[in-house]
């Protein structure tokens, strides 16, 4: 078994690392060339900018220090927390920091990716290390000018001291500090002497944000830039056909109508494929303008006429297949422990249970969007994307242009979830740049962004479990996905390793309906419906919820099974925090408690959801959350990641979802389409593990379990298990807030 | 086209466009306050929030015909140098997380302060109920809401 808590780094691993995750000096060729083999070293060092101390950190002569946060910003806080990482090791006033969003740069970076929570778990070990490097660096720049040796010296706060104690700043020794060898063996602080890292630490951008300066890919313009609108087909499994822009082009402000997707035909043609590239080949209608509205207008006034071209899917249709699958037997295992047949065949009790999970948007409040200048020297694009890499990569292959002829300007992004992890817009924007060979802003509209997206798929789970004697003998999970199934280490996780037979299969049915990665891909509904079972699980058992857990975890303690990744010990210290922080049993009349457990991104959550019944309906009052996720780099940020992930999740469960009828999405923007407003929100009460184990992410881990936290408190409060989301929709009750 | 003439943040600023075009576009585009941010154009998720003689509204409903004569306050022209105590709040609470939302909540709450400088939690969670947010800070928006509230009274 391997834990966060027996990853050691040495040194080694550390150059291992960098290559991987995170990038390196602009100065020196050792650690360059460790850091990418295939970069050649710079040939005349004096070409460099000495002030650049390497891709990450810049230090003035005043000893101002400017860090280039390498990854893409979607609200959950790298661009604070990556730089503290620098910064502490370093040695520098973190009021002497200036952050700045670093461009894509696939030579000095790497991993240039926002998701998957890993950003700080990647980042760890190779990001401190840079900064202690430029910090040893800086010292024996120092010693060297005072002619003592470097070990005598010491460095804190942005000043070296030497033994006879006369002081230097960084900025005093940085040109002479930049042209030294990179040194190897760099020590790494005891946690017990952070300074920066564990510090409530505010979000770097705040004060533009509270003031409303340009940060975000809508806020994006530049010189002579016009505005595009797309006309999409209205209905998965439609293409367009005729359409007539004279409406449109008398419109004021628009200045031309165009169609698009030649470019993406050709790029399948050619057969490049690239996870990230959703690009649709179908014709599309393009409005140019001179404003959004212009655009939007125009757009409006296009009059078009779809064919259908591959069937018209409905979510009645979807519910059917699904189960179809869920009956048959045309499953693919994922992991098989024992023998589950014979578990099941020899139990005394079987409880077997379906639940059912709907399509969901991201709805990202800034809808998509991206700039593209195509010109005939380079290909200039901006704007929100979690994989900027690939968005280039993409992009050149689709106009035929060099890599190196595409620059990736990162804007902070309003909210990813996994929808920017897919670049369908990057290549619109680039394909009408160079079709009218101008700088455009392409916009969806909020009807654009929710009809055409990239969709969270319905799943439908079985699960059943085999009891004998009272005890839990087999588990048999089933998955009915729409287009793909769980993937990674996913059949790994809790309960695997627990139960003697056990088993996981999945089938997938293939849809026209574009689908992908939405915050906690998977296990965002798998969570709930595990989490939901194991209640119900438990109350046949006749055993204690949390008591049935803490036991089934003992099984775990020592495996050798290198597939399960989770830690026993850490689920159980989660799981008793919770308890003793939730007033778990004991909660006053009319406050019905449910409890959920999960590990999922590398990170041990366990949460409570306190609820009561007004009116005959569920209003969740508080969720008490219990986190392990090893040191926590930035407390603040932190708890606004755990409790925007708790809220997130409730409202998803118990709200929200998309339908289909003939191919189209029935919810187009707010008005009909329901996501959590403040007056539905609870309380969220969050609670560290004390560790000083390397950190993991907290973007997504808080997500997974509060559906069964809410669905397992509904239970005790009605005796009604919920198995279908949403839940209010399910409750048979009505009660839409919208506006 | 006609030509608009619109006071905004105590400016006067003379737009042509056609005069069904939302508030919101000419702020964003031709003025290049794009603090107002565009989310849904349908006045649910208040987004667009500013203020109209002192008044929250959503500036994607109001049609720029509409809009002159009138008082417009953005989110760039709430304080003079970003010290409004709403503002601070916010940067106290540390609410952002994406922060695409936070000018419209900024914007809703203090309308609504300036109305209510001593609001109880139920009428907080009543006038912010129109703003939302999808990274859901709804815990820190309601703080902050509440730490403004002190500051102003």
């Amino acid at each position: 078994m391997k834990t966060s808590a027996q990853i050691t780094f040495s040194r080694r691993s550390f150059l291992r690392t960098s290559a991987l995750a995170s990038g390196g000096m602009l100065i020196g060729f050792n650690l360059f060339n460790a850091c990418k083999a295939d970069v050649a070293p710079p040939v005349d060092i004096s070409q460099l900018n000495y002030n650049d101390f390497n891709a990450f950190i810049r230090i003035s002569d005043e000893g101002k220090v400017t860090i280039f946060s390498p990854n893409p910003e979607i609200g959950q806080g790298v661009k604070t927390s990556m730089p503290m990482l620098i910064a502490e090791e370093l040695d520098v006033p973190w009021e002497d920091v200036y952050v700045v969003q670093g461009k894509l740069d696939t030579k000095n970076f790497t991993r240039q990716v926002a998701g998957g929570s890993q950003s700080i778990r990647f980042g760890w070990e190779p990001l401190r290390q840079t900064g202690a490097t430029a910090k040893q660096m800086l010292v024996n720049a120092a010693a060297a000018r005072w002619g003592v040796s470097a070990s005598e010296c010491t460095a804190k706060q942005g000043v070296i001291t030497n033994p006879n104690g006369e002081t230097l700043g960084y900025g005093d020794v940085v040109k002479e500090a930049a042209l030294l060898e990179i040194p190897e063996d760099v020590a790494l602080k005891d946690p017990k002497d952070f300074s920066i890292i564990g510090q409530n630490t505010p979000n770097v951008d705040l004060d533009k944000i509270a003031t409303g300066k340009p940060l975000f890919g809508l806020d994006y313009k530049a010189e002579g830039m016009v505005y595009a609108s797309v006309l999409r087909a209205p209905a998965f499994g439609q293409v367009l056909e005729s359409f007539d822009a004279n409406a449109a082009k008398v419109i004021p402000g628009v200045i031309d109508v165009i169609t698009i997707g030649e470019k993406a035909r050709q790029y399948f043609e050619k057969g490049d494929r690239n996870w990230t590239a959703n690009l649709n080949p179908n014709d599309k209608v393009v409005v140019i303008a001179k404003t959004t509205w212009d655009a939007i207008k125009g757009k409006n006034a296009i009059k078009a006429t779809w064919k259908t071209d591959s069937p018209l899917e409905s979510t009645e249709m979807h519910d059917k297949t699904l189960i179809d699958l869920l009956d048959g037997n045309t499953f693919r295992t994922m992991r098989s422990d024992g023998n589950v047949k014979k578990a099941f065949a020899e139990a005394d009790k079987v409880l077997e249970r379906t639940y059912e999970s709907p399509f969901l948007p991201h709805n990202c409040m800034e809808p998509m969007n991206f700039f593209a200048d195509v010109t005939p020297e380079k290909v200039h694009l901006a704007g929100p994307v979690q994989t900027p890499a690939d968005a280039a990569r993409v992009v050149a292959s689709l106009l035929d242009r060099d890599l190196e002829d595409v620059q990736v300007e990162m804007t902070r992004m309003g909210g990813g979830f996994g929808r920017r992890l897919y670049g369908d817009f990057v290549y619109e924007a680039a394909e009408i740049s160079n079709a009218i060979q101008k700088p455009v802003k392409m916009v969806s509209t909020r009807e654009d962004d929710m009809t055409t997206g990239v969709y969270r798929p319905a799943i439908k789970y079985r699960i059943a479990a085999a009891i004998k004697d009272g005890k839990l003998t087999g588990y048999h999970l089933k998955e009915a996905a729409i287009n793909g199934n769980m993937y990674g280490l996913i059949p790994n996780f809790f309960p695997a390793g627990a139960v003697e037979n056990y088993q996981v299969d999945v089938a997938n049915y293939k849809s026209n309906i574009t689908t992908g990665a939405w915050r906690a891909p998977y296990t965002n509904f798998l969570a709930s419906a595990e989490q939901s079972f194991f209640d119900e699980l438990a109350e046949v058992l006749e055993v204690d919820r949390v008591q049935l857990h803490l036991d089934l975890l003992e099984n775990v303690k020592g495996t050798t099974d290198e597939r399960i990744q989770y830690s026993p010990e850490r689920l159980q210290g989660v799981i008793k925090l919770v308890v003793d922080k939730s007033n778990w049993g004991k909660a006053e009349e009319g406050v019905y408690q449910g409890f959920s457990v999960y590990y999922c991104h590398n990170t041990h959550v366990a949460e409570v959801a306190d609820i009561i019944m007004d009116n005959g309906l569920p209003v969740v009052k508080k969720v008490t959350c219990a986190v392990d996720c090893g040191i926590v780099v930035n407390p603040l940020g932190a708890l606004n990641q755990i409790k925007g992930g708790v809220i997130d999740g409730i409202g998803h469960t118990m709200y929200s979802e998309l339908a289909f009828k003939d191919g189209v999405p029935q919810s187009n923007n707010f008005n009909s389409y329901q996501l959590i407003r403040m007056g539905q929100t609870p309380e969220v009460a969050a609670y560290f593990v004390e560790s000083d184990l390397a950190p993991t992410g907290l973007g997504e881990p808080t997500l997974p379990p509060v559906g069964a936290a809410v669905a397992n408190a509904i239970y005790a409060a009605t005796g009604k298990r919920l198995m279908k989301q949403p839940y209010m929709s399910n409750l048979n009750v009505e009660e839409k807030i919208v506006g | 086209m006609p030509t608009f003439t619109l006071t905004i943040n105590d400016k006067k600023h003379t737009v042509e466009a056609d005069m069904d075009t939302p508030l919101l576009w000419v702020l964003r585009d031709q003025i290049d306050l794009v603090g107002t941010k565009y989310g849904c154009g349908i006045g649910q998720c208040g987004a667009c929030t500013v203020h109209v003689n002192g008044t929250a509204m959503r500036s994607c409903l109001m049609q720029i015909s509409q809009a002159e004569g009138m008082k417009i306050t953005t989110i760039e022209g709430l304080s003079k140098d970003g010290k409004h105590p709403v503002q601070e709040a916010w940067k106290e609470i540390d609410v952002p997380q994406c922060g695409y939302c936070q000018s419209g909540q900024i914007m809703t709450a203090s309308a609504f302060l300036e109305s209510n400088s001593n609001p109880s939690d139920a009428e907080i969670r009543n006038a912010m109920h129109g703003n939302i947010c999808r990274c859901a800070s709804y815990n820190s928006i309601e703080e902050a809401v509440k730490v403004a509230a002190k500051k102003l009274s």
